[in-house]
């Protein structure tokens, strides 16, 4: 054996294989580490989505839902809301064709919600996060100017957005209110915090 | 007892290097006798990270990383009821920000005298892997104290990563470990701050001198000492042994930056709010943002190129590959730099231009980084393209392009630059 000529390629060969083997195995036990950096499974639950019963609320009211310790606004809007929202000129908001993607694709459409009457938002203005005020009356009804046309109104710094949650331009509030993922399960059924899975 | 002694260093030395590492590094480790000012902020950094990691460990002792007994921990137990929590804790937060003004300075000597160019790119290499160990170091400590500033930073610099095209959100879950920064997150930056952080930052500075006690040290003139050496003796005729020559030197060093340390520690722990910002005072609440978030800072000369960037294709992807960059630049330099000689000294208008314009442009966009973008308001709407912009914003942008063209034209400035002749010994 010792005087033997070392065979070159058959040692390479078993360098190569050690490493694939060594790389592989390596891969495998680095797998539940970088794992173990997702989101734990208690996590997961207390950030699940959550479904919500959407067939008690009164046309022209709303409900607020809880998601990851977020309010979520559901607003049933009538017809004649929207038919005010709709004629809300554009040049009195910040972005009124929704250009920053505070909504998912699905809602980036002229009532920013999945059927026109439902309305989902989270209910936390854009600029320090507190939660706006409902003024869904139109008119000065609720305290506000006379041609309100519904819409919230943030009582920290005075933040104005319309019945689709769009900043008006001079509030300190930046962008629109943010439409969170939603999918609707039934007529009757929204569950919040998921989009429709394809 | 002399006898006892030898006769003890004799049997170490029999079996571990002791005598000849002492020799290797310090006794006859010949660094060029005509070090100045700027060779003191090495060894200072030395010294800041052996403080940051006592004055640490013993922080860790009373520290707890839970979303909600952290801040209480940090302001309750170590500032008021650990005898000498607040000591500790202020020896810390300051020593962060002194980290950072020490390796700033110990930087700027490298592109002072060329300690970057050939032979010494692998030093420069392992100092910039220092230099990002060190900004994680400070990023990640940074939530610990749990404050408003802690909490929104984090979530500001963890949505940096989400900002990345298709696999953006995904990775940012994945450093959260959860859909919001939270107790998880606390957890885990804990775990990188006071463990894995430290252990890759020793190596690398460890790395760092090895790799400089290989090749020898750089100096004012930007000369090999290496070239002339004493026939006899093999020692570079113009190099000194580093103990006791540089080790006393630097004595008055670490006298003075001390003097200067615990004038901070004592009259001015949160240095008017940059040091320790006013909302860092205020415990963490996910609910509600800061009016105004701005980075320590060390950090706003990249935060404001983050912010100089305009969003692009409705992403901010844009912005945070220019920050990227901006920090990772460094790490071309030595390949970047064509002149023929290493110094200031003999280098001639060109670099001694380029590097003040780029000088000033770091401290205009670490100054503009702490501010608001309108904080001089906007331009008339009638001037031309720039009306209606933030002056601000503005200034910025100009002040990010003099910072990157300082790197991207360097080949060719350098190259054009009329140096003066380089003299073949150090001139003392």
């Amino acid at each position: 054996m010792a005087n033997q000529e070392v065979d070159q390629s058959k040692r390479r060969f078993l360098i190569a294989a050690t490493a694939v083997a060594g790389g592989a195995a390596t891969m495998a036990v680095a797998t539940p580490f970088v794992m173990s950096m997702l989101p734990s499974e208690r996590a997961k639950a207390a950030g699940a989505p959550v479904e919500v019963d959407i067939s008690k609320i009164e046309p022209g009211s709303m409900i607020t839902a809880e998601w990851r310790g977020k309010p979520v606004w559901l607003i049933n809007r009538t017809d004649e809301m929207l038919a005010l929202t709709e004629k809300i000129d554009e040049k009195l908001l910040n972005d009124p064709k929704l250009e920053v993607p505070q909504q998912p694709d699905y809602a980036k459409n002229p009532t920013r919600s999945i059927k026109p009457n439902l309305m989902v938002m989270l209910g936390v203005c854009t600029h320090l996060g507190c939660s706006p005020t409902s003024k869904l009356k139109p008119g000065g009804e609720e305290g506000m100017s006379s041609d309100w046309p519904g819409g919230f109104y943030c009582p920290c710094h005075g933040s104005k957005f319309d019945l689709e949650g769009r900043v008006f331009a001079g509030s300190p509030a930046p962008i629109n209110l943010e439409v969170p993922p939603h999918t609707y399960l039934s007529d009757t059924r929204l569950l919040i915090g998921a989009d429709k899975e394809a | 007892m002399i006898k006892y002694l030898t006769c003890a260093l004799k049997w170490v030395d029999d079996r571990f290097p002791l005598t000849a590492t002492w020799k290797a590094h310090l006794s006859e480790y010949y660094a060029p006798k005509n070090f100045n000012f700027w060779y003191y902020f090495g060894s200072l950094a030395l010294l800041v990270l052996v403080m940051q990691i006592v004055t640490g460990i013993f922080l860790t002792m009373h520290y707890k990383p839970d979303a909600d007994l952290a801040f209480y921990s940090v302001e309750t137990t170590i500032m008021r009821d650990v005898w000498g929590g607040w000591f500790i804790r202020y020896l810390h937060s300051t020593g962060a920000s002194m980290f950072f003004i020490v390796v700033y300075l110990h930087m700027f000597r490298g592109l002072l005298y060329g300690s970057h160019r050939n032979p010494r790119e692998l030093i420069w290499l392992f100092g910039v892997g220092i230099f990002l160990c060190l900004m994680g170091e400070a990023f990640f400590g940074y939530l610990l104290p749990w404050g408003q500033m802690s909490y929104w930073g984090a979530q500001v610099i963890v949505n940096l990563f989400g900002a990345i095209p298709f696999i953006g959100p995904d990775v940012a879950e994945w450093l959260r470990g959860d859909y919001l920064v939270s107790d998880a997150t606390l957890n885990r930056f804990f775990a990188f701050h006071v463990i894995a952080l430290p252990l890759v930052l020793l190596g690398l500075v460890a790395a760092h001198v090895l790799a400089l006690h290989e090749v020898g040290s750089n100096n004012p003139d930007g000369v090999e000492i290496k070239k002339y050496k004493d026939p006899n003796t093999g020692i570079p005729l113009d190099g000194i042994p580093f103990h006791p020559y540089y080790t006393v030197k630097d004595i008055v060093g670490v006298v003075v930056f001390l003097m200067v340390f615990a004038a901070v520690v004592f009259f001015a722990p949160e240095m008017g709010g940059y040091f320790l910002e006013a909302n860092n005072f205020v415990p963490a609440n996910p609910m509600q943002t800061p009016a105004h978030i701005a980075p320590v800072w060390y950090f706003t000369p990249y935060y404001s190129i983050l912010r100089a960037v305009p969003p692009m294709f409705n992403s901010q992807f844009p912005g945070v590959v220019a920050m990227g960059a901006s920090v990772l630049i460094f790490a071309a330099l030595p390949w970047l730099d064509r002149s023929p000689v290493k110094s200031i000294r003999y280098r001639g208008a060109q670099y001694k231009g380029w590097l003040t314009a780029f000088v000033i442009s770091i401290l205009v966009l670490g100054y503009l980084g702490t501010v608001p973008s309108n904080v001089w308001g906007q331009f008339d709407k009638d001037i031309f393209i720039l009306g209606g912009a933030d002056r601000a914003t503005v200034l910025a942008r100009v002040m990010m392009v003099v910072y990157f063209l300082f790197f991207i034209l360097m080949p060719w400035y350098t190259k054009i630059d009329k140096t003066k002749p380089v003299p073949e010994r150090v001139t003392g």
